[in-house]
This record gives C-alpha cells, sequence and structure tokens, in this order.
C-alpha cells in the first residue's frame, strides 16, 4: 500500500473519529434518557464500547498474527503488535471506568467472586504480558513468528469472557444485551450504536497513527544504518 | 456536585486522560524523529559534499 494511501486512510479515519466522539458525548449527557439506574448509568455507553473495542483491537492483533504466519506478509508482525497495544490500552481503560461503576453502583472497586470480570482481567493480563515476550526476543523473524502464535492463542479467551457475562449465575455486572435483543430504551440503543462506532472510529485513527510512527521509525533505522 | 455526577465524570475523565496521554506520547515520539531526519540529513549533506 502506498504512503500516500495510508495517509489518506489515517486522515479520514481520525476524521471520522473527530466527528463522532463528541457527537456520542453529546448524545449522552443531551439526548439518552436517565433511566431508573439514575445518572450512573451514564458510564455504560463509554465502558462497554470501549471494552468492545479491546476485544476488536485483540481479535485484529490476532489477525494479523495470523496473516504474518500464514502468508508472510511484510508488516503483518507491526500491524499485529499496534493492535494488541491499543488493545492493552482500551482493556485498561475498561477495567477503570468498570471499577468507577461498580464502587458506585455495588460499592466495590472490584469483586473477586464475580467470574466475568475476572475473565476480562485474564484476558488483559495474557496480552499485557505480550510485550514481556516481545521485548526478550531479539528483532527478527523468531520474535514475529512467537508473538504471531501468542496472539492466536490470546483470541480463544475473547469469546470466553464476552460470553462469562452471559453465562455467570450472578447477575452483579449487568446484562444489557441478551437473546430478546437491547434491553434499553430505542433512543439508549441508538446513542450506544454512536458510542459503539465513536470507539471503534478512535481506535482506527488510533491504530493508523501509531502504525505511520512506528514504519517511519523503522525507515529512519534503515537510512541511518545506509549512510552509517 | 452530587456522588453519582462525580463517578460519572471521573469515568469520562479517565477515558480523556488515557486519550490525551497518548496523544502526547505520540507528540514526544514525533518529535524524536523529526530530530532524527535533521541528523540523518546533515549527514547525507556531508557525505555528497565529499
Amino acid at each position: 500500500m502506498s504512503t500516500s494511501l495510508r495517509n489518506n486512510q489515517l486522515a479520514l479515519s481520525a476524521t471520522l473519529a473527530a466527528v463522532l466522539v463528541p457527537t456520542a458525548i453529546a448524545l449522552v449527557f443531551f439526548y439518552a434518557p436517565v433511566d431508573e439506574d439514575g445518572l450512573n448509568q451514564k458510564i455504560f455507553y463509554f465502558h462497554v464500547p470501549i471494552a468492545l473495542a479491546a476485544y476488536a483491537c485483540f481479535g485484529w492483533g490476532a489477525w494479523k498474527g495470523l496473516v504474518h504466519l500464514w502468508k508472510g506478509k511484510p508488516g503483518a508482525d507491526l500491524e499485529s503488535y499496534v493492535a494488541i497495544h491499543l488493545g492493552v490500552i482500551f482493556g485498561a481503560m475498561t477495567l477503570l471506568t468498570g471499577s468507577l461503576w461498580a464502587k458506585f453502583r455495588w460499592g466495590h472497586w472490584w469483586l473477586w467472586s464475580e467470574r466475568q470480570l475476572v475473565l476480562f482481567l485474564v484476558l488483559f493480563l495474557f496480552y499485557s504480558a505480550y510485550f514481556m515476550l516481545r521485548y526478550s526476543v531479539e528483532p527478527g523473524p523468531q520474535r514475529a513468528n512467537l508473538c504471531a502464535v501468542y496472539s492466536l492463542f490470546g483470541v480463544v479467551l475473547i469469546p470466553i469472557s464476552f460470553l462469562a457475562i452471559r453465562l455467570a449465575n450472578q447477575y452483579i455486572h449487568p446484562v444489557a444485551f441478551n437473546r430478546h435483543g437491547p434491553q434499553m430504551a430505542g433512543s439508549q440503543f441508538f446513542t450506544f450504536c454512536v458510542c459503539l462506532a465513536a470507539m471503534l472510529a478512535l481506535f482506527a485513527a488510533l491504530y493508523q497513527f501509531e502504525l505511520a510512527g512506528k514504519r517511519l521509525d523503522a525507515r529512519l533505522k534503515e537510512l541511518r544504518e545506509l549512510l552509517a | 456536585m452530587s456522588a453519582e455526577e462525580k463517578y460519572v465524570a471521573a469515568a469520562y475523565l479517565v477515558v480523556f486522560a488515557f486519550v490525551l496521554v497518548y496523544f502526547l506520547i505520540m507528540a514526544l515520539k514525533l518529535a524524536r524523529l523529526e530530530r532524527q531526519v535533521g541528523e540523518l540529513t546533515d549527514l547525507a549533506r556531508k557525505r555528497a559534499d565529499g
């Protein structure tokens, strides 16, 4: 893919994020109604999309890992690394916003007895450990292959973590979506969808941004070696 | 501000802070890359001049 096409993609995703994120915030505070749970329910509109964006980041990182192993596409390893890096950032935001919500609603920052919370934490820690693996090996094909395999192992945890919210016997963690559809008013669901689109656009923009920086770094390193 | 409003504000501030810190780190990295481009340009010029 040419540099100019990549720059266009970056500009497009950044514009989309710049439009969607303020729109989402405006909808959350000025359009979505306050339901019986109270004002703290507004945290849901960012907490859940950020969690879903984290899953998307890890899934995308695993996909790029597969592309690296299967097709040996140059740059797939770097794309996988950047996606997982962003997944860890979004995962940290999920844990923090969820803890704030939990503290207000149920008086606890964290409950070790809640399987769905612990499984998300396990997923987060698993991908945090990805960096320990990556930086313990010298850069090269071996490192790329090891990281790709590791990212693929982690993807198994994503559906388990997602389904744990539905399969848990104790429903401390609320279930907003079930087989009957979204358990919320139409205006709330619309706001949620815009927030989800905003978080995914933000992920896309940050992904393109970080990838551009890393590619530039690699090219400069190559140039330095050539000129040395 | 009620306790409820404080928790909601804190949750949104957490997200905002994360994104801002991310941009700060990327800005510092960009500054470093620009400095490296300058150094390499000087090196290339010296090479070209002989």
